[in-house]
């Protein structure tokens, strides 16, 4: 389970929406625990993939450094990334499945049609290694106020 | 001298966030490393013992991949290692300028 608050799951799928028709990318920064990856605070990144901004991601190394730093002196892991499918469904590729590395993190992925965000979803890479990883769908639990909702696939 | 661990590879240093070990250059700090984790081994190298290509390393904020001497970087106690697995991808959709902004393919 993906553990966020309302607050966050909106501001990165807005992120989607201001970079549109590029793809947005970011950190989920928060703890792991038996129950899943709970989201303290994200961090936006830069997308370095100028050259091709609508169909690719990637967040600069030295930025990556930065955050996990950040992330330190709160207390706080990387717990997951996201990033969004301009016009393109919110289901991993082949291209986010061979550069994911961080097993036991979560790759949320946000469906931005015509500008709009539309779903967004959650998967945990799994596995021991690059050569037995693999991405499972990963429920979202979204805590809005003092109510908890559960969704998979809406809007 | 002080590394920092990513998420997915402190199931292989206790969960600790940061090991200290000792080393003159880089290359000796990571065969302690890897001594002291021998899991770490097979995550971070390959079988001819390279540094995986989505493994990037940091000696404080400059990337070993570009200092002079590399592996043979000496370092000092007070010097910090940082480990950061790459992070990419996309959708695969295909090479169509979406844009103006975006230079034609």
């Amino acid at each position: 389970m993906l553990h966020i608050d309302y607050a966050n799951y909106e501001a990165l799928r807005a992120h989607g929406e201001e970079t549109y028709p590029h793809e947005c990318c970011g950190v989920l920064l928060g703890k792991s625990d038996a129950e899943g990856n709970h989201v303290h605070q994200i961090v936006r990144a830069g997308n370095t993939r100028t050259d091709s901004a609508h169909n690719r991601y990637n967040i600069a190394p030295q930025e990556l450094v930065r955050i996990q730093r950040q992330a330190r002196g709160l207390g706080l892991d990387i717990v997951g990334f996201y990033h969004s499918h301009p016009d393109h469904p919110a289901q991993w590729s082949p291209t986010d499945f061979a550069e994911a590395h961080w097993i036991g993190c979560s790759y949320v992925i946000t469906a931005v049609e015509k500008g709009k965000a539309a779903i967004t979803n959650s998967f945990l890479l799994t596995g021991t290694s690059e050569e037995d990883k693999k991405f499972e769908d990963q429920p979202i639990e979204i805590a809005v106020a003092e109510q908890v909702s559960q969704q998979k696939g809406q809007a | 001298m002080n590394i920092h661990i990513p998420t997915p590879l402190r199931t292989y240093t206790a969960g600790a966030e940061t090991v200290s070990v000792p080393g003159a250059t880089v290359a000796e700090v990571f065969t302690n490393l890897t001594t002291q984790y021998p899991d770490l081994k097979q995550q971070l190298f390959s079988n001819e013992g390279k540094l995986r290509s989505f493994v990037n390393v940091y000696l404080n904020d400059e990337d070993l991949r570009y200092l002079p001497e590399k592996e043979a970087t000496t370092v000092a106690i007070t010097d910090e290692l940082t480990i950061i697995p790459s992070i990419a991808g996309g959708t695969d959709l295909g090479n169509t300028p979406c844009c103006s902004c975006c230079p034609l393919l």
